[in-house]
């Protein structure tokens, strides 16, 4: 044995014994890993806006000038659930990441569920709006902030069918997510005495529309769903505008629409949209204040989404989760744990509370897109017209089919 | 049976810009001898140029058709001028690695500054609304892109297969010595083709434009279809790219009503069909 594999066997154990000493509870050293789609149809809801809210979670956690060291690092899963696990995975095994925040796309985001929970690291979904998250495919390694499919069809869904939309036909993204929205839609309709009469699936970022749309026309059916997200969702509304879709009176469904989409679509077309949300920039003064903040940061000043808005607020639960554990554990379950006994508040969700199978409960807004005429300013959308309290929007803890919950 | 003359009417519409871009690509492939993997963000910014026109300077789309290819071509031939040119004589990859770079540059610059959701430009006034025509409702714009691209396409076949210009233009291809010997400045001439090829891609951009969103990966999405579209037809024939762009939308426009889950695959399948059976493309030439 030459001196310099001696030295760089020394070398070895000196950090085998660095990484242990690392691991003790009294470690205040964090990695934050944001993943999402950074440039793709789903980049302006979550990608760079999310990895703001989440260094802006840590600065406003003030712990570091308690002496913790937080650092944030961002990745693309490009809406391919391979990419998406082989970069959490690098992340785990190479770049020593504790959490793994935002997650978009509800295929990508289940993928990745089932890593985190084979590394033992931390979820704090945001942008994902799969319910499969927090019920079949729970794991006590995750939570799910912001919304999901469930919620969006009791919201959405609901009232529209009690305002006598009863005959639907689904516009729907073919991959997990869709799947997920219309089977929970389709059940709320049936469940309030509607009826499903079809449906079209289509592949994920389609350019156009027309087909589709033109099948939905010929359905007769009162209300067309559109179980789809994003750049799909303001293609298929902006060409249904104009196929007189809403003139010859079948009206659109966006059950899942974020500020970025109706900016996207232009208030003169997207006018009387009804739709569910959870956060809004412009609710109250705290609301304002932290979006002018984070405005400011942007690129194209663009006020938080909801999903970057739940990035943040997930990531200050998750900080003062680990305060109160007084040093980070690296143990994503007791973590977890932790968060799922402390209640939630923050300035963007107010209180609320993490359900034994991971779902964050709070409240969630039904509001209508206001008209041209209305809007005072570049981001000025929407009105709100209902707020639904957090235990009737979410679902029940009886009819979760979580593992987590038959202990 | 009425749903499936829709379905043929809108894929009609979808095969007007197939055949718009693959008739660009047909020109600069088949004069310079280029992959122009640019092609996509070319489009693009035919878009995005409209879009500018509109907001920034109050231009409306009429002026913008016109407009935005001729700023756009003057970019395409800038890029050829200064960096195309220098690849003539060396393998495709060349060229074809050369475009595709520009291709991201440019789509990452936009998407910097302009994010991925996109931004709406409306339909112009004087084609606003639609007509019934029994078996669907056809909005006016959808019918003027068909008719528009038409002319602009068979216009195009025009010039290149039946007047002196596009003789030369050939010949140039043929045999770039021989033509320069009769006094034909030969460089300018494959300049103004690229500008060309680069203009019919901002036209379709500007066409777009109020259909789609005005979005940075607008072309990106697009591009891998219209590259399938032009091996299809065969690489360089002009009324090939034409007709195989139409027709490929037609068949497309099908598949979303008969499959709607393998439309944005039924394209690739073709093109792998048709390479087995005739590697040349439909209507191309040996090489």
């Amino acid at each position: 044995m030459n001196t310099r594999s001696i030295a760089s066997l020394l070398l070895t154990t000196a950090l085998t014994f660095a990484a242990a000493g690392v691991a003790s509870a009294q470690d205040k050293t964090v990695k934050i890993g944001a993943l999402s789609d950074q440039s793709g149809l789903y980049a302006d809801l979550g990608g760079p806006g999310s990895t703001l809210a989440a260094q802006m979670a840590v600065e406003d956690s003030g712990l570091a000038a308690k002496g913790w060291k937080i650092d944030i690092i961002s990745g693309d899963h490009q809406n391919k659930p391979d990419i998406g696990t082989a970069i959490a995975r690098q992340w785990f095994d190479v770049d020593k990441v504790d959490i793994i925040v935002d997650v978009p796309n509800s295929g990508v985001a289940l993928a990745v569920n089932n890593v985190i929970k084979e590394k033992n690291g931390v979820y704090i979904n945001s942008g994902a709006a799969t319910s499969d998250l927090t019920n079949a495919q729970c794991s006590p390694n995750t939570v799910h902030w912001t919304y999901d499919t469930y919620m969006l069809a009791h919201t959405t869904g609901q009232a529209l069918v009690k305002a006598g939309g009863d005959t639907w036909f689904f516009l729907t993204a073919d991959y997990a997510f869709g799947a997920a929205l219309e089977r929970d839609t389709s059940a709320v309709v049936t469940a309030n005495g509607g009826k499903v009469v079809g449906g079209v699936k289509h592949p994920l970022n389609t350019p156009d529309f027309s087909s589709f749309l033109l099948q939905a026309q010929a359905s007769k059916a009162k209300i067309i769903g559109l179980a789809n997200a994003g750049g799909d969702t303001t293609n298929t509304i902006k060409q249904a505008a104009e196929f007189g879709i809403g003139k010859g009176g079948q009206k659109l469904a966006a059950l899942l629409l974020f500020l970025t989409d109706v900016k996207a679509i232009g208030l003169e077309t997207a006018q009387g949209l009804n739709f569910t949300e959870t956060f809004y920039w412009d609710m109250n003064d705290q609301t304002r204040a932290f979006s002018k903040r984070f405005a400011a940061k942007m690129k194209n000043n663009a006020p938080p989404t909801m999903v970057q808005a739940g990035v943040y607020a997930g990531v200050r639960h998750y900080l003062k989760a680990l305060e109160a554990l007084g040093g980070n554990p690296h143990d994503g379950v007791k973590i977890v744990e932790k968060m799922k006994s402390m209640p939630t508040e923050d300035d963007l969700f107010g209180k609320g509370e993490i359900q034994p199978n991971g779902r964050t409960i709070h409240s969630a807004y039904l509001f209508e897109v206001k008209k041209p005429s209305e809007s005072k300013g570049p981001w000025d959308f929407y009105k709100l017209v209902g707020t639904v309290p957090g235990d009737q929007a979410f679902t029940p803890l009886s009819e979760s089919k979580c593992a987590l919950l038959k202990k | 049976m009425q749903a499936l003359y829709a379905q043929l009417l809108v894929g009609l519409i979808n095969g007007s810009f197939y055949a718009l871009l693959s008739l660009g690509l047909a020109v600069i492939f088949g004069m310079l001898n280029i992959i122009n993997f640019a092609h996509g963000a070319l489009y693009m910014m035919g878009a995005f140029v409209a879009y500018f026109l509109l907001n920034l300077g109050g231009i409306n789309y009429w002026w913008a058709l016109l407009l935005a290819p001729i700023i756009v071509g003057i970019f395409g031939m800038i890029l050829e001028r200064t960096m195309l040119q220098w690849l003539t004589g060396l393998d495709h990859l060349y060229g074809l690695l050369l475009t595709f770079g520009i291709a991201l540059i440019v789509q990452g610059v936009f998407q910097n500054y302009f994010g991925s959701s996109g931004l709406p430009y409306a339909i112009p006034d004087q084609l606003k609304g639609g007509m019934n025509l029994g078996f669907m409702f056809l909005p006016v714009y959808r019918g003027w892109v068909v008719v528009f691209s038409l002319v602009v396409c068979l216009a195009t076949w025009f010039l290149i297969e039946k007047t002196q210009l596009g003789a030369y233009l050939r010949a140039a291809t043929e045999n770039p010595t021989l033509v320069r010997a009769f006094g034909i400045n030969v460089p300018r001439m494959i300049t103004l083709t690229y500008g060309l090829g680069v203009g019919l891609a901002a036209l379709a951009g500007v066409l777009s434009a109020p259909i789609n969103q005005v979005r940075p990966l607008m072309g990106a999405d697009l591009i891998i279809v219209v590259f399938a579209v032009v091996v299809i037809g065969g690489m360089g024939s002009i009324m090939g790219s034409i007709i195989t762009g139409f027709a490929l939308g037609v068949i497309e426009g099908l598949t979303k009503y008969f499959y709607p889950e393998a439309s944005n695959t039924v394209v690739f399948v073709l093109m792998v069909l048709v390479l087995l059976v005739k590697p040349t493309g439909l209507t191309g030439r040996a090489a």
